[in-house]
């Protein structure tokens, strides 16, 4: 992130949490960037929240530790925060407001562009529907990622969310195709490890030089948090809509962005909505989310897998709730079978994909796809019920068909769930173990499957 | 006479302007040099208070506010119909040859293309006497829509003069003039109409004549009539938008308006793809041609959200004026309510319950009002009606939240989606036992004298198994299914059937997707007569296991899917199959 051209020095009135009201200020406008200097040369990046009447509220990325009223200056820079971009991005890691963090020098630009983005046109976006391999068996047979989608995983402390997504930046692919993908990871107030996991396994697998890595960690300022995913989508719309990549977004964890909105929000005295949370984190939100897509005319993609950890595993929690109201799905990870030790400890009954239904079938992976899904859906929820019920009444309790039902459940969670963090199954051997779980039922238990995927693939009885 | 004041102060979608001492309440100006639309919702000394339809970033205090003299109005005329617009009413495929593939600021342009020609034909002649709401012609919009022009709601009446002659015209056309006491007044094929005013009519009736979506759980179990109101609340990945989508699509009616308000930008781009390419089922035409969409995405700016309602339910009158049985689909008037709430927290007026304005229940109360069926103002006699549904998305999927319990207040049909339901893939989620219909009794009448008159007896009796099922269900939870006797678990094994064979209908199966009234019927005599031959089975003697191993039972749960709704013969075949393996069954005598 760059300043050039200052425009204008203000006087600091009062100082408060994050937020900075500067006074005698006549030419600011809303949202523009502001530098603020202390007396020691320090420069500070912010940006304008309000303004009016002759005073300007500012929001410090960077905190206001240190800062005092008489001694510190506030520079109007005469525009809104943008990123420089250029294909040399790629390769790169940045700070969490998109300075160069890897001690090279600022990548040359080839242009600027407005952090917040502008808002796709609904009717110039292109409905997604290309199958994403991403060699997870869950995700692949039951809960589908299609290039351009947003889908977020839901996860708890402590659980193999990381696992999961740096296997997904690994090895997504689209079958029979050899596109230009690219990888943009943004950390956002996560402990070191985790970002550092991410850089060497996307090292690892060689994918190193084509990501971007923005990295906020924990004990980096708390505030920067609200710019971090936004230079990191801005850069990955760059890459996908003007070089026309497809670009993976992956970011952790969308839980400490809420609360960096929060503290602003409080600091602003604003009316809380739900938790303390302010009553916009829906549309702050989706200004982030719907940044996924694919446009007509453009060749490449956005495709976000935003991380977020549940507090207390809830998911009626306002983070995850609005998150879940804006994503086109998520994937719901398990304490339970996370603590049984099944990775990828999916819990598949809460977990959905919304683009599935288009992104699957003939010419994409297989005719029968979605039904035998849906029948293993079915057939997992009744496993649920009849383990509940054998809690109560015993095994000896249980009818024929539902020790049937309990045997689905057992060869789903060990043979289908169950797999390495480096196995990477294609379509074929996925499907093939969906059709191997139905198998165990008897023919007339399949309601939701047409006779001739039946007759074709069905290996019971 | 137009206000015209500068800025002086900047904060998100809210702006505040001095030198406004002109401008009326609700009155659109155009805000800073880029010229960007917004309204003035409170007035102070001279200061107005603004809510700006577009984003604000870069707007300094002390560029200008200009004030139009008109409040926020919809263009009403031919060509809406296969339009996307935004919440206020700017087409987007217009914007995206502006600003390409994302949305630019200030831009303006016309909701419709006032250069196309329709062939009007009309309908009065000189010196007929018109008033507001006459008919004086009609032109064809679409393949599905004759559309009629009106004499605007608010005209004065008087003499028809200088009328045309049938022929093609654009819309700025004069068509004709009225006199009235010297004043005379040009009639183009096009109105506006203000938005928050709800266009007159005549008279209005009870909604009794049901709106057929095709959906079995809605037209059998909790009906909507036309002209009626409903609400669909459910936390995320219930099924709230395919269920719009579906009823979007297969509905009776001959106009759809589906608002997007505040949702994913992909949803509306699936309607847009999808629509053109769906058929009609009664007519053979493209869905598109009934269909207009208003799309406010969740990352477009937040006050025209609040104003998308609006704008729809404008257009959904239009086409009720014409006589027409209209259906507006709002997703998600949550998010309606989240837009009055923050510029209600700008406004620093006093929160109610969760941050919400007080004045909540009030708007939501005058947006149901606008539905009805009605007789519409002027001649010739025609009636039509407005059937708002709305979703809502509770925060945490919990029902008591104020935006759920103030729509509850002012709606009659309640379809209540259930996570539990959703999580297990039994669609449409729509909780049996929570949801409820208003208009059943008076809807029970069509579907007696036009499908059968065993209707309501079948019905109240497959809803009977499912009551007793959910009473059943505790008992099984505690001391598993083998307690209960043969007769109470044929009870389970039937409500099973009825919520695979009945309740649940696939949305993505060419066949399941929309189910004809005679169809919904006969699958549900099916199951009633299943249950009633199974009953006496076991009376005499027959176990349940043998019953659970009739092969018919896959064929019944399957009919949905395997039999297209002109092969009814198909399900009396299929009936007298299940009547034979009972008679099979043995120590049964089935005497018919």
């Amino acid at each position: 992130m760059t300043v050039e051209g200052g425009v204008q020095y203000s006087k600091i009135a009062e100082i408060k949490g994050p937020l900075v009201v500067v006074d005698d200020v006549d030419n600011a406008a809303f949202d523009e960037l502001v530098e603020v200097e202390t007396k020691d040369g320090e420069r500070r990046l912010g940006k304008v929240l309000e303004v009016g009447n002759g005073k300007a509220i500012v929001q410090v990325f960077e905190g206001t530790s240190g800062l005092s009223i008489s001694a510190t200056n506030a520079k109007f820079v005469g525009k809104v925060m943008e990123m420089p971009v250029s294909k040399e991005v790629l390769g790169r890691v940045f700070d969490g407001l998109g300075r160069p963090k890897d001690g090279l020098p600022d990548p040359i630009a080839d242009k600027f562009i407005d952090i917040n983005g502008e808002p796709m046109n609904p009717e110039q976006r292109e409905y997604p529907k290309d199958f994403i391999q991403t060699g997870v068996s869950v995700i692949d047979g039951m809960i589908t990622l299609v290039r351009g989608q947003k889908l977020p995983i839901f996860s708890g402390s402590g659980m193999s969310h990381n696992l999961l997504a740096a296997q997904i930046a690994r090895q997504a692919s689209v079958v029979g195709t050899n596109d230009d993908f690219a990888v943009v990871f943004a950390a956002i107030g996560v402990q070191y490890s985790e970002a550092e996991y991410f850089r060497r396994s996307l090292e690892e697998s060689g994918a190193l030089k084509r990501s971007v890595l923005f990295l906020n960690t924990a004990d980096d300022p708390a505030i920067e948090r609200i710019i971090t995913p936004r230079v990191a989508l801005t850069v990955a719309e760059y890459l996908a809509f003007e070089l026309g990549m497809h670009v993976l977004v992956i970011l952790t964890d969308m839980t400490n962005y809420a609360e960096a909105l929060r503290e602003i929000s409080a600091a602003r005295e604003e009316v809380p909505g739900r938790k303390g949370y302010p009553g916009y984190l829906y549309t702050d939100l989706s200004t982030i989310y719907e940044r996924a897509g694919k446009l007509n005319g453009k060749k490449g993609s956005v495709t976000q897998v935003p991380i977020l950890s549940m507090p207390s595993d809830d998911i009626t929690h306002p983070i995850p709730d609005l998150t879940g109201y804006i994503t086109e799905g998520q994937i719901v990870l398990g304490r339970d079978l996370f603590r049984q030790g099944v990775y990828p400890p999916v819990n598949i009954l809460m977990s959905l994909s919304r683009l599935m239904k288009d992104g699957i079938g003939e010419g994409s992976t297989r005719a029968d796809h979605g039904e035998i899904s849906n029948q293993v859906y079915d057939a997992y929820s009744r496993a649920q019920e009849v383990r509940a019920l054998a809690g109560i009444v015993g095994k000896a309790g249980l009818t024929e068909i539902d020790l049937k039902y309990m045997d689905v459940g057992d060869v789903f969670e060990k043979e289908f769930l169950t797999q390495a963090t480096d196995e990477n199954r294609t379509i074929e051997e996925t499907l093939a173990i969906l059709w191997k779980i139905v198998s165990k039922l008897p023919k007339n238990e399949i309601t939701k499957i047409k006779d001739k995927y039946i007759d074709q693939y069905y290996k019971g009885e | 006479m137009a206000a015209q004041g500068r800025i002086v102060w900047v904060s998100g979608p809210a702006v505040r302007a001095d030198g406004m001492s002109e401008a009326k309440m609700y009155e659109t100006v155009t805000v800073g040099d880029s010229k960007l639309v917004g309204e003035v919702i409170r007035l102070t000394g001279d200061v107005a208070f603004i809510q700006v339809y577009e984003s604000t970033s870069g707007l300094k205090p002390g560029e200008p506010v200009v004030g139009t003299g008109n409040p926020l109005s919809v263009l009403l005329g031919p060509g809406i119909i296969g339009q996307l617009y935004d919440g206020i009413q700017r087409p987007l495929r217009e914007l995206s040859k502006a600003s390409g593939s994302f949305i630019g600021r200030g831009i303006t342009t016309t909701p419709v293309d006032m250069t196309k020609k329709y062939h009007f034909v009309p309908t009065v002649s000189n010196g007929d006497q018109v008033e507001a709401g006459n008919i004086i012609g009609t032109v064809q919009e679409t393949d599905l829509i004759d559309h009629s022009i009106m004499v605007p709601p608010d005209h004065k009446g008087g003499i028809i003069s200088n009328m045309v002659s049938e022929g093609d015209y654009d819309l700025e056309s004069v068509l004709a003039t009225t006199e009235k006491d010297g004043e005379t007044i040009e009639l183009k094929m096009y109105h506006k109409w203000p938005v928050r005013k709800p266009r007159p009519y005549k008279s209005r009736y009870d909604p009794t004549v049901p709106l057929l979506t095709g959906q079995r759980v809605i037209d059998t179990f909790f009906p909507i009539a036309k002209g009626g109101t409903g609400s669909i609340p459910g936390a995320f990945g219930t099924g709230k938008t395919v269920t719009l989508h579906q009823i979007a699509k297969w509905a009776n009616s001959q106009v759809v308006v589906y608002i997007g308000c505040g949702e994913r930008g992909n949803e509306m781009t699936e309607v847009l793809v999808e629509f053109p390419h769906l058929k009609d089922p009664r007519s053979g035409k493209p869905l598109m041609d009934r269909t207009v969409l208003v799309a406010n995405t969740s990352n477009m700016p937040v006050a025209a959200r609040e104003a998308s309602i609006y704008t729809g339910v404008t257009i959904a009158e239009y086409y009720r004026d014409m006589g027409k049985d209209v259906v507006l689909v709002a997703d998600s008037t949550s998010r309606w309510a989240e837009a009055l709430r923050e510029m209600s927290g700008r406004l620093e007026e006093m929160p109610a319950e969760e941050g919400y304005p007080s004045y909540l229940a009030s708007r939501l109360a005058e947006f149901y009002e606008r539905a009805g069926r009605v007789r519409a103002a002027g001649s010739p006699d025609r009636d039509g009606s407005v059937t708002l549904i709305g979703a809502v998305s509770p925060s945490g999927g919990d029902f008591t939240e104020p935006v759920t319990t103030h729509t509850m207040r002012f709606i009659k049909t309640f379809w209540a989606l259930d996570a539990k339901l959703a999580y297990s893939r039994h669609y449409p989620s729509i909780n049996w036992m929570n949801s409820y219909s208003g208009y059943l009794g008076d809807i029970a009448k069509w579907w007696g004298e036009n499908i059968s008159e065993d209707w309501f007896e079948l019905r109240s009796q497959v809803y009977g198994v499912l009551q007793r099922e959910d009473t059943l269900k505790e008992i099984v939870r505690l001391l598993g299914p083998e307690a209960l006797p043969d007769e109470e678990k044929l009870i389970l094994e039937v409500a099973r059937m009825v919520k695979i064979g009945l309740l649940q209908q696939n949305s993505f199966d060419d066949v399941d997707t929309f189910c004809s009234p005679e169809k919904q019927f006969k699958l549900m005599k099916l199951l009633v007569d299943f249950y009633k031959k199974g009953q006496q089975a076991i009376k005499e003697g027959t176990a349940l296991a043998d019953i659970r191993a009739m092969s018919s039972i896959t064929l019944i749960l399957k009919a949905r899917m395997d039999i297209k709704d002109d092969e009814m013969p198909k399900i009396d075949q299929l009936e007298n199959q299940m009547n034979e393996e009972f008679k099979s069954l043995s120590g049964v005598k089935v005497s018919n």
